[in-house]
């Protein structure tokens, strides 16, 4: 394994078969400390299946997974999760019987529910809860600290989404289409917000559809294709190759 | 106070209290975890039956209300762990299978009395005061309990693997170990209600833990609240009393915990618990939480 002590992620020939289907052939990976690295490619590319691998929920067919030159190949989603990877959903997913805060405060309390016994024995919430509201602060939702998350637009949930994330102090932050189905103000908006986070430390992956967005935030990029890494390294290279230009307007031309 | 009791008052107070102490356990399960048990009959059975057997054997009614609760655990964490890949709908099979399978046992088994019935269980030697103490005492300890789990981190665990258990392991939550915990600790409460139960009647039939009486215990949770515990209570004790107070409610029991299901999904599915929020004087304090979210 050739991980370097700033390695934080390392994917190592990931290959990834659903039936028959390969969804992702072969595929490396590095993610830097502090890296806000972006993840693109055309739908059906493979980039949430190679997140989904990320956190285990997909188990590679071949290839492995390493966390800060830890293989965690064989550990489960929970664990992962403990072990920092944190993600935030293309399409959100509140614990809707909890107001916007206590989402934050359960997730913020991951000391004390990462074993059933400890948990049974806390009951304060109080550290939690401050880091919460300073959370729901720092992603801008604060004012909706105490409604449901029904009562919501999607905008402030994408934004809940990576509050809640934020809580379990990752060392990976995964996000998965945060700025889909938000309108351009918004999009830029939560945007900075991940410039700012990335600033204070956060490594993030960040899979977009939005390519102006990525182009504005990533430094480097991943490009997949058709489960195959086609493109990799500065973003405005990357985006000017002709490879990789083909395989954007090859499938914008088939889909027409 | 006590002494004054008749044995129907003794009777009533217990029965109430056995049934609360079981919505109580089944609500840990099904209201605070989200897994629904359609065969809680089995675990408040086989703690029933357990403690017959060791108070046959001459150890003190004290002692085996815990024991019972253990026995009433070990087999909630057989059923627990052999559940964990099953979900929703598909665990309510599966612990509707288990119920069936612990009355199919128990019928044929001479050593429990079989269809016959046991009936040679030890009396608890407390009198009847005594036993009415320990009864309430014990739906205290359990409603303090459950009402601590619930504001515990474990409660709220419970909540987000209820909620949403895939999610609730993206953030780190075992929700597997949370599932069995709550299985256990459902199941020893209910393997108690068991003992508390035996002792009383001692006499005991398999169609005691049938299926109808893991329904009756399923609709005490939902009428009164999923995961409400003043409710549950409240549910518990009004369906127990009102089939002994009003002969009509008697003859027609099960159709009325049915009307009152059905009702409960279609009307209020926080049942009874939700109902009360939405009187006047708790939807003001509502009102002013979702207005103040107002951007």
């Amino acid at each position: 394994m050739t991980d370097t002590p700033t390695n934080v992620l390392t994917l190592e020939a990931i290959s990834v078969r659903f039936g028959g289907i390969a969804a992702l052939t072969s595929v490396d990976m590095t993610l830097n400390q502090g890296e806000l690295l972006g993840l693109i490619g055309p739908n059906g590319a493979g980039k949430t299946t190679l997140l989904r691998t990320v956190i285990g929920v997909v188990r590679p067919t071949q290839g492995r997974v390493f966390l800060r030159g830890d293989d965690v190949t064989s550990l489960n989603v929970d664990m992962r999760a403990r072990r920092g990877i944190a993600l935030t959903h293309q399409i959100v997913k509140p614990f809707r019987s909890m107001t916007v805060l206590d989402n934050v405060v359960f997730a913020a309390g991951h000391a004390k529910t990462g074993s059933v016994m400890r948990a049974l024995g806390t009951r304060s919430r109080s550290e939690e809860t401050q880091r919460a509201r300073g959370l729901l602060d720092l992603v801008g939702i604060d004012r909706y600290a105490d409604a449901f998350p029904s009562a919501l637009p999607l905008g402030a949930l994408k934004r809940l989404e990576v509050a809640r994330a934020l809580a379990t102090d990752p060392k990976i932050l995964l996000l998965d289409e945060p700025l889909a189905g938000l309108n351009h103000i918004e999009a830029e908006r939560l945007a900075d917000t991940f410039l700012r986070l990335n600033a204070g430390g956060v490594t993030m992956v960040l899979i977009e559809h939005n390519l102006g967005q990525v182009a504005r935030i990533c430094p480097r990029v991943v490009v997949l294709d058709n489960g195959r890494k086609i493109g990799e390294g500065a973003t405005r290279d990357t985006l000017s190759d002709p490879a990789v230009i083909a395989a954007y307007i090859g499938k914008e031309v088939t889909h027409a | 106070m006590l002494p004054t009791l008749g044995a129907y008052e003794v009777s009533l107070i217990v029965i109430v209290s056995v049934n609360v102490m079981l919505a109580l356990s089944l609500n840990i399960i099904t209201g605070l975890c989200g897994q629904v048990s359609l065969g809680h009959a089995a675990f408040f059975g086989i703690g029933a039956y357990a403690s017959a057997v060791l108070g046959n054997l001459g150890v003190p009614f004290l002692v085996v209300l815990p024991l019972a609760g253990l026995v009433g655990c070990l087999l909630g964490l057989l059923v627990g762990l052999a559940s964990l890949r099953v979900r929703a709908d598909f665990l309510a099979i599966t612990t509707m299978g288990v119920g069936f399978v612990f009355v199919g046992f128990v019928r044929k088994q001479n050593w429990l009395g079989a269809e016959m019935g046991l009936s040679n269980i030890p009396d608890h030697g407390l009198g009847d005061a005594g036993f009415v103490g320990v009864c309430l005492a014990l739906v205290v300890a359990i409603a303090l309990l459950s009402a601590y789990i619930k504001q515990s981190w474990l409660g709220f665990g419970f909540a987000a693997v209820a909620d949403d258990e895939d999610t609730s392991r993206t953030l780190g939550i075992d929700a597997a170990a949370y599932k069995v915990t709550a299985f256990v600790i459902g199941t020893f409460l209910a393997g108690v209600a068991g003992a508390t139960y035996a002792y009383f009647t001692r006499f005991l039939i398999p169609g005691a833990f049938g299926f109808g009486v893991s329904i009756s215990i399923l609709a005490m949770v939902i009428v009164g609240g999923v995961g409400s515990i003043w409710g549950v209570i409240v549910a518990a004790a009004a369906l127990t009393l009102l089939p002994e107070f009003i002969r009509v409610v008697n003859d027609y029991k099960i159709f009325i915990y049915g009307v009152l299901l059905v009702l409960t999904m279609r009307l209020s599915p926080g049942g009874l618990a939700e109902l009360v929020g939405r009187l006047p004087i708790f939807r003001r304090k509502a009102h002013q939480r979702s207005s103040g979210a107002q951007p």
